[in-house]
């Protein structure tokens, strides 16, 4: 086991950064023209990115599974994304975002990445502002904001219940001015298979068309991976069905170590699952708990009428309701960050509290919003004695421009109308904290190879904060690996282009086919889905909200025979070089399976509870999470050797000079 | 419920293609259109056959990945909805359901119901953007007041994601909806302004040149469109159309 340089700069942490960009080496504007780097991924991190260094005059080539660029997963993020502008005047500063982050995180995040985030959080809505995304305004013209759950000031911009689409579009428009200038070239519907390593540096990848099945080689001074979580190895969650793992854990196996894989967040309000048909889960924006309130009945007599139809949620007087977490977090509320408010879901549901027919869902109630702003209204409009139907009324208007696209979506999947009938949710998969292990520069253990956005593991350690996503994506991608990547790249100015025309390339080549002409030849019994479904259900069961010893061993030895069975008997139908998206399931899942392992390898080795990793033998008296300061303050980042069960750990110990270690507490 | 599947199937863009017939039985109200398909091709590929292969990725609304064409409609019989959005309660025992592929000129299929829309990607790089670098120097995002209204009309042109159900469903195959709801995008905001002119004699060039076709005031793009882009986006476009040129 070695310690890992994080290669963090000298000095007073506001000062970090500013110290960093003065000192690096830069590329003169020529010099560019003639080096290459390879971006993977368009979500925000890898779309802000790749225009960015094409602006600056590098030569980008960019990569997507999807048919366009503008279709990565980021464009789902609803609610929005967090900058330290103190717009509203309410206390907010760098400092207060960077202090929320690492508490948020559960002090497992690094306290230097963390503060840069916060600093070049204003920047971005800066950006995004002048090209042209269109933020909500107020009746004055200026930016609106909310709040959302972690914090105490409103510092959350928005577009709507669509702010990842709008920024997204922001990175795809910043793309397409630099396609059209022929600085990137884009590579839609093709997925990266493996990276090609020449004398230990990352120099190109192997990637095949989607549409051909080309096996083809690209090459490039550095590698950039920004191809997002790893949430699908859940098979279940909110992210794309696309959404995979590949490029991340192939790299992986190429020498970048993989940090904390067991920081997994599940999500509190999402649609809860109906059948076993379900190929997917739908959030339902955080910002819903800004006016909805989470209950389950306070008795277990009204939990069996309700689920057998003798009686309505609606019929509970507020006396028979359980506002779980009003009663066990009075001063953040409906507010608590996404891991303990899931939790508390998690907990009413295994005590026999579960509202529908799986025993998976609680409520989610806007009745006393509606009573609330209905009251309000009334006395705005000058309505005196107003009655129950007229505050209703009125109440509802303002839930409806608020949330209306939101309900409307809930009413559209769960067939039910939520302004009569309070939601029913339940937490699922939405978010991985852990990733490809990166350094201050965002470079990964293998040199020229860098990592950026939620692929990698860096900024919010155990658990992320709403809003925060968004931020970190367009932070790397527009603001922070254009310097770093400079810093190195300078070294590379004299070496010309990159031959594909190498035994390195050869020899990926050879194993990326290999693996493809496996599945294809294989003729086996069972589909890809099959096995990604019993591979889902050990991760939720063993490796979901709630962990144990003894569940996390089970895990392993369950999911090494899952990978047994899958190698001899998968059946991937149809040819190698055709658009079949079998074959493209096949690999991912592969990578899943192997990645599910050292998931629950890493979660058995952490010995306490922190964020979004909570261990049922760490808890304090009341229930909370525990952690384990003393023993358990680092990173675990995990090289692999050739089998995830014998990978080897190595630990960056954090070190918190600016913020005190504390438990963290939402009473 | 069990229903009848009319399904377009084509090996690749140069294959003919025909309609196809498969039974699913045992379909729940519940489930996703998409959902059937998958049920459609486990049974497929279980039986040693070759799935469908259709787009789809984020499977809520919003990617723009899905494109099918049901019963002759883009995106099925459900309003304000993708394909993936759509459930399977709009449909009832014993009926018979055609799937197509979203189809147009400059929309070729790659293979079943999966078609190529890299011709919208090329309309926005025509000038789908605004000509600032993204240094972070910009100045502060209140510098510049913009009225709520404005804003909003701007965010409501915004939200396309892109699909192509305008084009599909439009008899004269034309993208006026589409491009027009970037055109408007920047045309309500003021940094927008700048390059006003270039983008929407640009964006309408390249729109030509893939080969889409005109809009004759139909409206049905407007009503299949699943995030309700507005057709006042079109006559916006015409007017910026027309300022351009008469600046030429």
């Amino acid at each position: 086991m070695t310690t890992l340089n994080s290669k963090v700069p000298k000095g007073p942490i506001s000062d970090k950064w500013t110290d960093y960009k003065n000192h690096i080496d830069l590329v003169n504007p020529a010099n560019k023209r003639s080096i290459d780097v390879i971006v993977v991924g368009t979500g925000l991190a890898g779309g802000s990115a790749a225009a960015t260094l094409a602006e600056l005059g590098y030569n980008v080539k960019a990569f997507c599974y999807q048919d366009s660029p503008r279709r990565a997963h980021s464009i789902a993020a609803q609610g929005g994304i967090n900058a330290a502008k103190n717009y509203q005047g309410d206390g907010d500063s760098n400092y207060r975002l960077f202090y929320d982050t690492i508490k948020g995180g559960d002090y497992r995040s690094r306290e230097a990445n963390v503060h840069r985030l916060a600093e070049v959080s204003g920047n971005i809505i800066d950006q995004c502002v002048a090209q042209g995304v269109p933020f909500a305004r107020d009746y004055g013209g200026l930016l609106d904001n909310r709040s959302f759950g972690g914090v105490l000031v409103s510092r959350t911009f928005y577009a709507k219940g669509q702010t990842g689409q709008q920024l997204l579009l922001g990175a795809y428009s910043a793309m397409n001015r630099q396609i059209a200038r022929g600085k990137i070239t884009m590579h839609n519907r093709h997925e990266m298979l493996d990276v090609v390593k020449v004398d230990g540096k990352a120099r190109g990848i192997i990637a095949r068309n989607l549409i051909t099945g080309e096996i083809e080689r690209h090459s490039a001074h550095a590698v950039v991976i920004a191809s997002g979580g790893y949430g699908n190895v859940y098979f279940l969650s909110t992210n794309a069905m696309g959404s995979n793992a590949t490029a991340a854990w192939k790299i992986h196996k190429k020498g970048a170590y993989f940090a904390n894989p067991c920081y997994t967040q599940i999500h509190p309000t999402c649609i809860p699952r109906s059948g076993d048909y379900q190929s997917k889960l739908t959030l339902m924006s955080e910002s819903l708990r800004n006016d909805g309130r989470i209950w389950v009945p306070k008795n277990l007599e009204d939990v069996k009428a309700i689920k057998e139809g003798t009686k309505k949620p609606t019929d509970l007087t507020a006396d028979e309701r359980d506002y779980f977490l009003e009663r066990r977090y009075p001063a953040f509320g409906n507010l608590v960050p996404r891991d303990v408010a899931s939790r508390a879901a998690k907990e009413r549901c295994d005590a026999g509290y579960g509202v529908n027919a799986t025993g998976e869902a609680v409520y989610l109630d806007f009745a006393s919003a509606i009573s609330r702003y209905g009251k309000e209204q009334a006395k705005i409009h000058n309505v005196s004695n107003p009655s129950e139907k007229e505050i209703y009324d009125l109440g509802k208007a303002i839930v409806e421009a608020k949330y209306g696209n939101l309900f409307q979506m809930y009413e559209k999947i769960v067939d039910q109308n939520p302004y009569e009938t309070p939601m029913m949710i339940y937490p699922a998969v939405h978010y991985t904290m852990g990733g490809v292990w990166v350094d201050y520069n965002l470079m990964t253990s293998v040199e020229g190879l860098y990592c950026i956005g939620e692929a990698n593991f860096s900024d919010h350690g155990a658990n992320r904060l709403g809003a925060s996503a968004l931020m970190q994506g367009l932070a790397d991608g527009y603001f922070v690996l254009p310097y770093t990547i400079g810093d190195y790249l300078s070294g590379d100015i004299r070496t010309g282009t990159i031959s594909t025309e190498t035994p390195e390339f050869d020899e990926a080549e050879k194993s990326v086919k290999d693996q493809l002409d496996f599945f294809i030849n294989n003729k086996g019994t069972h589909s890809v889905d099959y096995y990604h479904k019993k591979l889902g259900n050990i991760m939720w069961e063993k490796c979901g909200m709630s962990r144990n010893k003894k569940g996390l061993e089970e895990a392993i030895q369950e999911i090494q025979e899952v990978s047994k069975d899958f190698w001899k008997n998968v059946n991937v139908p149809g040819g190698l070089n055709e658009f079949n998206q079998e074959l493209e399931k096949a690999g991912r899942v592969a990578d899943f399976i192997e990645l599910g392992e050292l998931f629950a390898k890493d979660a058995l080795n952490r010995e306490e509870s922190c964020g979004g990793h909570f261990r049922e033998e760490h808890v304090t008296e009341d229930g909370e999470a525990k952690r384990d300061d003393e023993n358990y303050a680092y990173v675990a980042a995990w090289e692999y050797v050739g089998k995830p069960s014998e990978a080897i750990l190595h630990k960056e110990q954090l070190e918190f000079n600016d913020i005190e270690l504390k438990t963290r507490s939402y009473k | 419920m069990n229903l009848t599947l009319k399904i377009w199937r084509q090996k690749d863009a140069n294959d003919k293609g025909r309609l196809v017939e498969y039974k699913v039985t045992d379909i729940s109200e519940h489930m996703s259109f998409l959902e059937m398909m998958d049920v459609l091709n486990e049974q497929l590929i279980n039986k040693g056959d070759e799935p469908v292969a259709f787009d789809h990725d984020c499977r809520e609304g919003i990617c723009g990945m899905c494109s099918m064409y049901i019963n002759g409609e883009a995106h099925g019989p459900d309003k304000g909805v993708t394909t993936c959005q759509l459930h399977m309660r709009m449909f009832k025992d014993g009926d018979t359901i055609y799937i197509e592929p979203f189809r147009a000129n400059a929309f070729p299929v790659v293979k079943d119901l999966v078609v190529d829309r890299s011709s919208f990607d090329r309309i926005q790089q025509a000038g789908g953007y605004i000509s600032v670098n993204t240094s972070g120097n910009t100045q502060d995002a209140n510098a510049t007041p913009i009225s709520k209204i404005a804003a909003d009309q701007a965010m409501d042109a915004a939200t396309c994601i892109g699909c192509g159900a305008c084009v599909a469903t439009c008899k004269n195959s034309s993208a006026m909806l589409f491009v027009s709801a970037k055109v408007s995008q920047y045309a309500l905001l003021p940094q927008g302004q700048v390059e006003a002119t270039d983008r929407v004699l640009n964006m309408v060039a390249q729109m030509d040149a893939e080969g889409f076709g005109n809009c004759t005031n139909t409206g049905a793009c407007e009503v299949e469109c699943p995030k309700g882009i507005s057709l006042e986006n079109i006559a916006r476009m015409n007017r910026e159309y027309m300022k351009a040129s008469s600046q030429g």
